[in-house]
């Protein structure tokens, strides 16, 4: 049996992870950039240039931004997951089960289909900011109602969340189903890619957006590192332990739910990431939060990336959906960790 | 050489000979042959241009096509872009296309704004299921191709072929109520008002069975008792996907439709039927013959 991880060598071994995939994720792409060009590119972008080559061109304004994209919603899903799982004390938790996902892309599905009856003159194809915005809220509204279906006596009861989670998230995917029953061939078309997630629609403008609230999202997340560690002793401890239970609760709840929403409306479905990457961290280095919220960041950007290279490349020129990946790259390895450690789940 | 090169005579005389030189040969070379001997490159993401592009001459201008470019089956072997809604910004940048064309219907917007900003001439045709779509994805095809008369030539031969299949349609006796089914998935689709079909339904001189709303509607028995087709249009792909003509009959929604006691269907693949190419005349003439005799 291995020794477990510090928190050092845990990040240590994410960051290297993340800089091995954006540096592979930089040199790999549908457009042939080779290494020498796209030191130029580095280098011109630093220095300024005056006239950019085609490579300047499609490095600057389409493959980084996409990587950066890929970082944040990595790091947003894999955040939010571990805090999930640390709120609910249940590995099984996910991102999902606060209704922000579903929530988010019932909102996209009643835009995508309903759109041209409800707002003839806004631009409601995939990637408009409509479309993202519409998202967004959705998950928001969706979470709202989750969380004020589980107030209690003055306190949030977990376990009616997640039962309320649950009922929710079935009737939004009901609603799903009616919307995909209602929708023409390229209305379900959009649908369908929208549920499989991509990093095609990265702009500048979506980055700093996505990217500013999930550094926000991982500095509020990494403050309820103790406060979760008391939590997972059972709630009347970390009471005695002097920890504001409610307050806890209601931090993890809203710094998940606007990561995963600012992610999931700018990219769609990306789902698996939030599942397994905190199991991992866990796996290798136990269940202390204040090493597995940032550890969980990490991984599941470097996940992203990496699934998101295989998608940019596998069918070039065309596209693979990301969402597949993130499960056919993360199942496989996620399985072989269990088998190696299954003596610690 | 020395004549000239002096001062007093030469800038005339120069601009003259490089005027004449450049009329004489855009006159007898494709735009493509003047710049050089590279043809230029041409990324379609729409069926119907890729036919425009086949139909010019110019398939060898052609680096990749759309899935939706079935036809003519030598479009089917070029490299394929995926998806028209879903392109890759970076997947169509790496075939250095000079233009990317197709409808309005492509995207996702963002993707196509990146390639335009990369600076690659990006055409998008509006599709509004008329003729004159037909004539702008003409045009757009022999701009991009740089074969802007032999377009000319081929809106030419079209317009007399349209012409001509509009006189036939006009001088029919009557207007056959038709129906249009589309079922390449689970269930079947029929067409109200504002779709391709709908368009050819008109201009082959039918009338549509299904009024009262815009777009596809899943088919219901009693919508169709009311709507009493007594011709059923529908693609070949359709009718393969249920499994052949007879299991297509045996669907319950078509049991009590005037059609069905004649079995009156007419069938054309999807591509040509709904594509609004350089096969529209056809595709409307044979539409409107066939509908006629069932």
């Amino acid at each position: 049996m291995m020794a477990r991880w510090s928190a050092r060598t845990v990040w240590l071994a994410g960051l290297g992870l993340l800089a091995m995939a954006l540096v592979a994720g930089s040199a790999q792409g549908a457009y042939a950039i080779s290494p020498a060009q796209l030191w130029h590119v580095l280098r011109d972008m630093v220095g300024g240039s005056d006239n950019p080559t085609p490579e300047h061109l499609v490095f600057v304004n389409i493959r980084l931004p996409r990587l950066l994209l890929g970082v944040a919603a990595g790091a947003g899903l894999g955040l939010a997951g571990a805090l999930m799982q640390g709120l609910f004390r249940n590995p099984l938790a996910d991102p999902g089960l606060i209704g922000v996902s579903s929530g988010a892309a019932l909102a996209a599905a009643s835009f995508i289909v309903m759109g041209n009856l409800w707002f003839p003159d806004l631009p409601r194809a995939l990637g408009s900011w409509t479309l993202v915005s519409m998202a967004f809220m959705g998950g928001l509204v969706v979470t709202f109602l989750i969380y004020a279906l589980a107030q209690s006596q003055g306190g949030t009861r977990m376990g009616l969340m997640l039962l309320a989670g649950i009922a929710v998230n079935a009737l939004a995917g009901a609603g799903l189903g009616y919307l995909s029953f209602l929708a023409t061939d390229e209305q379900l078309r959009n649908l369908q890619f929208w549920l499989l997630g991509s990093l095609g629609g990265a702009r500048w403008s979506a980055v700093v957006l996505v990217g500013a609230v999930v550094i926000l999202a991982c500095g509020a997340g990494l403050t309820l590192a103790r406060p979760l560690n008391a939590i997972a002793l059972g709630e009347a401890q970390a009471v005695l332990l002097g920890v504001d239970v409610e307050r806890t609760k209601r931090w993890a709840i809203w710094v998940c739910a606007l990561a995963v929403g600012a992610v999931t409306a700018t990219t769609g479905m990306i789902g698996f990431v939030g599942l397994i990457a905190p199991h991992w961290v866990r796996m290798v280095a136990g269940p202390d939060h204040r090493i597995v919220l940032p550890g969980s960041a990490l991984l599941g950007a470097a996940l992203v990336l990496a699934a998101d290279a295989v998608a940019r490349t596998a069918v070039k020129p065309a596209e693979l959906p990301l969402g597949v990946l993130t499960a056919f790259i993360g199942v496989p390895m996620f399985l072989f960790m269990l088998r190696h450690f299954r003596g610690r789940v | 050489m020395q004549a000239i090169s002096s001062p007093s005579v030469a800038w005339p005389r120069r601009k003259l000979l490089l005027l004449t030189s450049c009329a004489g040969a855009s006159l007898a070379l494709p735009a493509w042959a003047q710049s050089g001997a590279k043809p230029r490159r041409i990324v379609s993401i729409s069926g119907a241009m890729t036919e425009v592009v086949f139909a010019l001459g110019a398939q060898n201008m052609l680096v990749a096509t759309d899935t939706t470019s079935l036809y003519p089956e030598a479009a089917q072997k070029t490299a394929k872009v995926g998806y028209m809604r879903q392109l890759s910004a970076e997947g169509l940048l790496s075939l250095k296309p000079d233009a990317v064309i197709g409808t309005t219907e492509a995207g996702p917007p963002v993707v196509l704004d990146q390639v335009r900003s990369a600076g690659v001439q990006v055409e998008l045709v509006k599709a509004d299921h008329t003729w004159a779509e037909v004539g702008r994805k003409v045009q757009v095809v022999g701009k991009a191709a740089g074969l802007d008369a032999q377009a000319r030539a081929l809106q030419a031969r079209l317009d007399a072929q349209w012409a001509a299949t509009q006189q036939q349609v006009a001088k029919a006796a009557r207007k056959p109520r038709v129906l249009f089914i589309l079922s390449h998935s689970a269930t079947p689709q029929v067409s109200g008002g504002a779709t391709a079909a709908n368009a050819v339904i008109l201009y082959a001189g039918g009338v549509n069975a299904l009024t009262g709303f815009d777009g596809y509607r899943p088919m219901t028995a009693e919508a169709m008792a009311s709507a009493a087709p007594e011709v059923i249009l529908s693609s070949t792909q359709s009718i393969d996907a249920h499994g052949g003509v007879d299991k297509f009959w045996q669907r319950p929604e078509l049991a009590l439709t005037p059609a069905f006691k004649r079995k009156a269907l007419v069938t054309m693949e999807a591509s040509k039927l709904l594509g609004f190419g350089p096969r529209l005349p056809d595709a409307v003439r044979e539409i409107h013959e066939k509908i006629l005799l069932a």
